[in-house]
């Protein structure tokens, strides 16, 4: 199989509301500053266009339509959509590298959750006969999912909270975060609960924003002459829908993925991972196996910020600039879609 | 360098307004069982699922593939969800046919579906806003005023549209799982329809259907089942903006674009010479002679003399036969109806079309367009590799 | 159970999501300018060409677009369609006709009724103007222009439509 790199990756800075700006206005200042990183001029400049994103965030049919004008796509270009967190556009990207077809590839993901309800809205995604007339949003069902951890006895409250502490603390250093300071376990504690369990903090927040990356054959990435990190790996599993037909307190997708990838084929120094609850942090860590040494969401992850569409993304654009920072030698990216951790992507990165 | 690829398995529902008898995910699996049962193959013989449906205000489920993972046997497998507009249809199986040939997978299930009559599409696609005028003219009253300019630009006679809606239909009688089923249908009760957006008529536009279409595809070393496989020769898509200064909207580049770059993979020099038939996405009756120009089986301002003369007809004996199951004037589950092209060409090269066989056929294309005719997807299949 | 009920085939649940829509910043200056009783366009940078709604780019080049362009309330018909269907919620009696519309100075053209005219008589390259609401009746929306009518002015060669220069002044009517 070819050997994939990464060479780009830009993102919105993550904000609550970022006002009146729209799909192509959200996109297009991504696209430029990866273009600018690699030295290109305009989509044109590759052999292929994936995106991410979700109609229903901001309540338009056809939103991803809108984003082709930000691309400049005359003449036409060879391009693809998921409606998916734009993780699996990158995927879908890595397939079609792999057949030859295309030598680079033009990713993003946008979203704006701003104008509706999220969590409302989210809660149509369950089941159309029998969970989504219930309106069972996504906080309730990552509240059950919490509480059958606890009561586990696997995890505590102040586990979670360290979680979230951690977050906070590591988002100091990143001024694209949302939520940021120095907060420790037990001031979080203090706070009353949002859907008991969980409590605001153990809560991402909702941004709105987007994210663009570049990937290309490692032969690609030579010509153009820019540091690059390794896509060594890439994995994704779904799971049964019904929550109630899975264990909860551990996310199986996640290990399929994992190994798949190849994450344990060697160490690991950096891990960033898309839990947009804290204690499926928790298990996310022990799915994929990481250790102590292993520095997890050095960005803060999404409880710093939450990029919906563009988080899973963001992921694996963190672990790359770590990688090419020299911060890192190898690392592993994870992104998730669906109700408790349906769906789960790994990509493991290493340097060149 | 890439691996090839073929399809084995081919499955479809029968198409109606309403299947109010099953759920969603009895929709999809009616297809998909069909599609594994042609291929040979069950469940555990797959290695990933990629799904492929028109928005998702058309049912109102929210990224439907974390319901539907269940009833498609994904769970612990790869699973990709495909949105590209209209074309979506023939994107999904281009997207799944690369889970093969990136030497990813050995065999891949993909399915595309709409259920319109579980909501309102209608709504779904005319939200109002506010920076243009609510005219809600649905999809009739954006593509008329481009046929009128089609009309003008080949000086194209009155009755085309309505010789491609009767032909259509009557392919559309010899297979029993097409929608509209009107054996006796005449230019005279195409004429007599309500004009709706002239020059479209009733009869000259697509039916609303409710339906899914499935297929297995397969590596070199994993082909199975009884009938011949339809080998991939070739797969491209392109989009361009839906507005742009100078746009060709009659004659869109990234058809024309897409369109060369199938054909060079394929090895096509003069596509009506080349294909055995074709299956394209024609929603609306004038889209064929617009298409065959597009697409280079006829000169610019020609497409339509095709039409006429008709070559496009299985019933007149044509040399090149369009969309023998009916097309998208007989049956039209949005979500589907690109996949349906690309199966239903398969279905010719593997000569199972039943009684809307192209005789010997050995070579085939499938075609699929969306959003503001913007967005592309095209495959070559055959009965051979080369 | 005593008493046989049919069988359940279907339920009804109905899905209300509530939604405050912002349209991007250069529709929304175009929402400002129509509220005035003015039609602004966007100039590209790169290709020069003068888009209307103008979305914050130009879809060709794939580059911002700031610069505004005022443009006069008249223009070409590009094409047309007569809409023999009704428009759900709109009085409008069918059959109306629907024309794609360039206004002069524009490259690019937008959806809009046309009115005041014999339908059979409508054609490509017919020369058009606005017919506005009064003035108080104005909102953020495309609605303020009621329709265009039909001008006595000699139609535009087809090659040609797109390509019009700004006609005359940008007046609030
Ligand atoms: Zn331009």
């Amino acid at each position: 199989m070819r050997d994939i790199a990464v060479v780009a990756f830009s993102q919105s800075a993550c904000v609550a509301d970022i006002g009146a700006v729209n799909e192509v206005e959200l996109i297009m200042p991504q696209l430029q500053a990866v273009y600018a990183q690699v030295g290109l001029s305009s989509a044109q400049d590759v052999d292929f266009v994936c995106s991410g994103s979700c109609d229903y965030l901001q309540g338009a049919a056809f939103a991803f339509v809108a984003g082709v004008d930000a691309l400049g796509a005359v003449p036409p270009l060879k391009e693809s959509h998921v409606e998916m967190d734009a993780a699996w556009a990158l995927y879908e990207a890595v397939l079609k590298i792999r057949t030859g077809h295309a030598d680079s590839a033009l990713l993003y993901g946008f979203g704006k959750s701003s104008p509706g309800e999220l969590p409302a809205v989210l809660s149509q995604r369950l089941d159309p006969y029998y969970l989504a007339p219930l309106w069972l949003d996504t906080v309730s069902l990552a509240a059950l999912q919490a509480r059958m951890l606890l009561d586990s006895g696997s995890i505590t409250e102040s586990d979670m909270a360290a979680v979230v502490s951690r977050s906070r603390q590591n988002a100091q250093a990143n001024p694209l975060a949302q939520l940021a300071g120095d907060i420790g376990v037990a001031a979080l504690l203090q706070d009353d609960y949002l859907l008991a369990p969980l409590r605001r903090g153990d809560c991402a927040p909702v941004s709105d924003g987007a994210a663009a990356m570049i990937i290309a054959t490692v032969e690609q990435a030579r010509r153009w002459g820019v540091p690059y990190a390794r896509l060594t790996g890439i994995d994704q599993r779904i799971e049964s829908h019904n929550p109630c037909m899975r264990d909860l307190t551990d996310s199986v997708s996640t290990r399929q993925a994992a190994a798949a990838a190849g994450v344990h084929e060697a160490a690991l120094d950096v891990a960033e991972i898309y839990a947009p609850f804290s204690h499926q942090e928790i298990i996310l860590t022990r799915a994929l196996g990481l250790d102590e040494a292993i520095a997890v969401n050095p960005s803060g992850g999404v409880l710093a910020g939450n990029l919906m569409m563009a988080s899973g993304l963001a992921r694996v654009g963190e672990v790359f600039q770590r990688i090419v920072n020299g911060d890192a030698r190898r690392g592993v990216a994870h992104a998730t879609s669906g109700p408790c951790l349906q769906h789960n992507l790994v990509a493991v990165l290493e340097g060149a | 360098m890439a691996e090839w690829a073929a399809v084995v398995g081919i499955g479809q529902t029968r198409y109606k307004t309403r299947r109010s008898d099953v759920s969603i995910a009895g929709l999809l699996r009616e297809a998909v069982d069909r599609a594994l049962a042609d291929a040979g193959v069950g469940f555990d013989d797959i290695d990933a699922v990629v799904i492929g449906k028109a928005p998702d205000m058309f049912e109102g489920v929210i990224m439907p593939e974390s319901y539907l993972a269940d009833a498609l046997g994904a769970s612990g497998k790869p699973m990709l969800r495909v949105h590209t507009a209209g074309s979506v249809g023939g994107s999904t199986a281009i997207v799944a046919a690369s889970h093969v040939q990136s030497g990813t997978f050995k065999r891949v299930l993909t399915v595309t579906y709409e259920k319109q009559s579980e909501s309102n599409a209608m709504w779904a696609l005319s939200t109002p806003q506010p920076f243009s005028v609510h005219l809600n003219a649905g999809a009739g009253g954006y593509f008329a005023p481009i046929i009128r300019e089609y009309i003008r630009r080949a000086n194209a006679p009155e009755g085309v549209g309505i010789r491609v809606a009767v032909k259509d239909r009557r392919h559309g009688a010899r297979n029993p799982l097409a929608h509209l089923q009107l054996p006796d249908i005449t230019e005279q009760e195409v004429r007599d329809s309500m004009m709706l957006w002239d020059p479209l008529r009733f009869l000259e536009a697509c039916p609303s259907s409710d339906g899914a279409c499935a297929m297995v595809i397969a590596a070199a070393d994993s082909i199975s089942g009884n009938k011949p496989p339809a080998w991939i020769r070739g797969v491209a898509m392109r989009s361009e903006p839906t507005m742009y200064a100078g746009r060709d909207e009659v004659s869109p580049q990234a058809g024309r674009d897409c369109a060369t770059d199938v054909y060079a993979q394929a090895g096509i020099t003069d596509p009506r010479r080349d294909f055995d038939c074709a299956e394209v996405y024609v929603p609306f009756s004038w889209y064929e002679p617009m298409w065959l120009e597009n697409l280079g089986f006829a000169s610019p301002g020609e497409g339509w003399k095709l039409t006429l003369d008709g070559a496009t007809s299985l019933d007149d004996g044509g040399d090149i036969p369009w969309n023998c199951s009916g097309g998208v004037l007989s049956s039209n589950p949005i979500g589907a109806s690109g996949m349906i092209r690309f199966a239903e060409a398969a279905r010719q090269v593997r000569g199972d079309a039943g009684a809307h066989q192209v005789e010997n056929a050995r070579l085939a294309l499938g075609h699929a367009y969306g959003g503001g005719a913007q967005f592309f997807s095209m495959w070559v299949v055959g009965a051979d590799k080369n | 159970m005593s008493t046989a009920r049919p069988d359940v085939t279907g339920i009804e649940a109905p899905v209300y999501l509530h939604y405050h829509f912002t349209a991007g910043t250069a529709p929304a200056r175009f929402l400002v300018r129509l509220r005035e009783g003015l039609l602004s366009g966007q100039r590209c940078p790169r290709c020069a060409k003068v888009y209307i709604p103008a979305r914050g780019s130009c879809p060709a080049c794939g580059v911002p677009t700031t610069e505004e362009v005022l443009l006069p309330d008249r223009g070409t018909v590009q094409s047309f369609t007569i809409v023999h269907i009704p428009i759900p919620g709109n009085p409008i009696e069918p059959p109306y006709v629907v024309a794609n519309i360039v206004l002069d100075g524009a490259n690019i053209s937008f959806i809009h009724l046309l009115s005041d005219c014999v339908n059979e008589a409508v054609r490509i390259g017919q020369r058009v103007e606005a017919v506005w609401r009064p003035p108080e009746e104005w909102d953020y929306a495309m609605d303020n222009i009621r329709h265009f009518r039909p001008l006595d002015e000699p139609d535009v060669p087809v090659e040609r439509i797109g390509t019009l220069p700004v006609s005359g002044p940008a007046v609030p009517r």
